[in-house]
């Protein structure tokens, strides 16, 4: 491992920021940091830049102690959700200026402006003010002002958060081809992000940040398909993944004392006993007979209909593809996919999931 | 409430200009009462004029405004009963929930039994009743957006609540509680809501109608699936559904015949009309099937990357020229290198000069 935190905690006031956090990266690898808001995402990064000193834990780099390392030789880049530029200079002075001022030659710096620029598509763009430009646009400058960098670690909090969708979706893809081709083997790529959509996307390892603690580290197939508790189902799905507590009993899952579901295969060596079950919206589907459910509300999203429905204290997402229209209050009949179920414990940990068999 | 008309509205903010620039181009548009609708565009689209013009803020240089044909084109934003939702809460942090609800009524000098029966009834609706004592400060940014909606709806005599991209300061799993209470609230008190925004999801997921804008002109008018499966223009094919509808130039060959390169595509379009100049054959990475071997209405396209996004898969192709996405389920085996992509005929839609045929 390249990067290594070891127990970093940072608690500036009655709340954990970053509870014992660990992990171990590797250079040429992305990572994603995917965390609700006020996960601690922003902490890490910050803390890994150097502009949050924990009171506890190390983090170590090529292996070299971070903290004895002042901020200005860390050679780290950040990127932050709101586009921060230098606005009375131009596009090409913006990119150059790190540059200038660690002395590179004129010819080197002429090089790097030159080819970061071309990456990130603003070719041409280099003799603008930073105020002609649109939001996208800056921040395609502050990206290619930390690439000029060739830092060893790229910090990107958020970037595209304050983007019109659109632009967000288009960004989102020149990135991940960007950094596929950008990503050096003597770097790493840390991306922080809300969205599993986005995470997923990316490719690349997730990290799953919440309440400043983390709960798996793993290839982002890996974390989809098995998520590690409860809590990392809901912040890796969207729409979160449906938890329902009930039991197996008599060779039967019982959910809500209504819900009736035979046994899937994966679930055979499972105990009787209480557990919370685990499925994810698009593994709901319409069915002639079945399981009952009255409709609370049906949200159209052009290609597909999220059909939230009633089930006991709880409610039940499900995406259904194509455009449906339902009434709140009517009943349907849904089949929840037993083969595509989970099973969490008690404690909430990942016990049987349709791709890996009970333990 | 009322029903709300533009009747030949455009605005630009320079009139007198030689050749002036129009930031909302002419437009006829009734807006029903008691609907749900979404103004939807990217950032300078124009969608922020129209709703100042409804509201009052802008008057606009071109054409009349009439609620329940009633004009009020020159009518103050005081004097037209419209309510204002705007992205950041706007309340007053020093009063309580109750006096924040009530004070638009006391602002028109309501008698005090009258205030105290309506706020108590909309606190409820908004699930705000156990809060009502409480300073507004103390609140979340979710609790403080319900009251500014709150304010419009305390008033019997509201045409219609704007709201202006209200959603934007409230977090991701609190949004669709949010939107829930608006179709609530929609379907209860029968008011108009008319929402603006550049978020697609919002806008589909809020609307029964949606009007969808671009370089100052309405576009098109129209429930989600109308959008979805026939965008009126290549704009809103490419701005509604994520990723972008694929569109390939292509020319008329027959009468319901398009060819793209060598391939042709028959369809459920009459093209008699359409039968040169700039053609278009669009068709929703959705609705595209992937096939083993040559098949009608097919083409042949080298596959270039597959993108796992848990719930389904991205598949990018290219056909010489053309870049072509596909969305398809998780369990679908995607081939390795090369494979048929078959366009359904009814799912084909022709564009001629960026139009819908």
């Amino acid at each position: 491992m390249d990067l290594i935190a070891k127990g970093l905690t940072y608690k500036p006031d009655d709340e954990f920021h970053l509870n014992d956090v660990s992990f171990g990266m590797q250079k040429g690898e992305l990572y994603t940091i995917l965390g609700r808001t006020l996960s601690g995402k922003t902490t890490l990064l910050k803390t890994i830049a150097g502009l949050v000193t924990p009171e506890s834990g190390r983090i170590i780099f090529d292996d070299k102690d971070l903290a004895k390392v002042p901020v200005w030789e860390r050679n780290i880049a950040m990127v932050y959700q709101q586009f921060i530029n230098y606005p009375h200079l131009t596009v090409f002075d913006n990119v150059a200026f790190p540059l200038r001022q660690r002395k590179l030659d004129d010819q080197v710096v002429n090089e790097r402006v030159t080819d970061s620029l071309s990456s990130v598509g603003l070719t041409g763009f280099e003799e603008r003010k930073i105020q002609a430009l649109s939001g996208g646009q800056q921040q395609r400058v502050a990206l290619a002002r930390s690439l000029a960098k060739q830092a060893g670690i790229l910090l990107l909090d958020e970037p595209l958060v304050n983007l019109d969708y659109k632009l967000r979706e288009q960004l989102r893809e020149e990135f991940r081809n960007l950094f596929s081709s950008q990503v050096s083997a003597d770097s790493i790529l840390i991306y922080s992000s809300t969205d599993p959509l986005e995470a997923m996307q990316l490719g690349g390892e997730i990290i799953v940040l919440d309440e400043g603690r983390v709960l798996q580290q793993g290839p982002a197939h890996e974390i989809f398909e098995n998520p590690a508790n409860t809590r990392v189902a809901e912040i890796s799905n969207d729409p979160a993944m449906n938890l329902l507590p009930g039991v197996i009993e008599d060779g039967k899952i019982v959910i809500n004392a209504d819900i009736k579901l035979p046994l899937p295969a994966h679930f055979k060596s499972l105990k009787a006993g209480a557990y919370t079950f685990g499925i994810r919206a698009s593994d709901v589907s319409l069915a002639d007979k079945g399981l009952t459910f009255q409709v609370e509300l049906a949200e159209i999203s052009g290609s597909e209909t999220f059909l939230h429905v009633q089930s006991g204290a709880h409610t039940i997402v499900g995406l259904l593809d194509m455009v449906r229209n339902f009434d709140s209050g009517e009943v349907v009949n849904l089949k929840l996919d037993g083969a595509k179920l989970y099973a969490f414990g008690q404690d909430g940990a990942l016990v049987s999931s349709p791709f890996r068999g009970g333990v | 409430m009322a029903r709300i008309d533009l009747r030949d509205i455009a605005h630009s903010y320079d009139p007198e200009a030689a050749d002036p620039v129009y930031a909302l181009e002419k437009c006829q548009l009734s807006w029903r009462d008691g609907g749900r609708y979404a103004v939807l565009g990217p950032s300078g689209c124009g969608k922020t004029t129209m709703l100042n013009i409804m509201s009052g803020i802008v008057t606009p240089s071109e054409g009349r405004i009439t609620f329940d044909d009633e004009d009020v084109t020159e009518t103050k934003t005081a004097q037209r009963n419209i309510a204002q939702v705007f992205q950041f809460p706007v309340i007053y942090n020093t009063m309580t929930v109750g006096q924040n609800l009530g004070f638009p009524l006391v602002c028109r000098e309501t008698p005090k039994d009258a205030i105290a029966k309506k706020v108590n009834e909309v606190a409820e609706t908004l699930g705000l009743e156990t809060l009502l004592d409480r300073r507004a400060k103390s609140l979340t940014a979710d609790q403080k957006q319900l009251i500014s909606l709150g304010r419009g709806l305390v008033r019997d005599d509201v045409a219609a609540i704007l709201m202006d991209e209200p959603l934007t300061v409230i977090d991701p799993d609190l949004k669709f509680r949010l939107r829930r209470k608006l179709k609530e609230i929609n379907e209860f008190y029968q008011s108009t809501l008319i929402y603006v925004t550049h978020d697609q999801n919002e806008a589909m997921t809020f609307a029964e109608d949606i009007v969808v804008m671009d370089q100052g002109r309405v576009v098109q008018i129209g429930s989600p699936k109308d959008l979805f499966e026939r965008p009126r223009t290549t704009f809103v094919g490419y701005f509604i559904g994520a990723p972008a509808m694929n569109m390939f130039e292509a020319r008329v060959t027959g009468k319901n015949v398009v060819a793209v390169g060598d391939t042709e595509f028959a369809t459920e379009t009459d093209l008699s009309n359409a039968s040169t100049g700039n053609i278009k054959l669009g068709i929703r990475s959705e609705f595209i099937e992937l096939a083993a071997r040559k098949t009608k209405n097919a083409i042949q396209a080298d596959i270039q990357r597959v993108d796992d996004f848990g719930n389904f898969q991205l598949v990018s192709a290219h056909t010489g020229q053309n870049a072509i996405k596909v969305k398809v389920k998780r369990e679908v085996a995607v081939p390795g290198d090369k494979a048929w992509l078959k366009f359904p005929e009814d799912r084909c839609c022709v564009y001629a000069d960026e139009e819908l045929v």
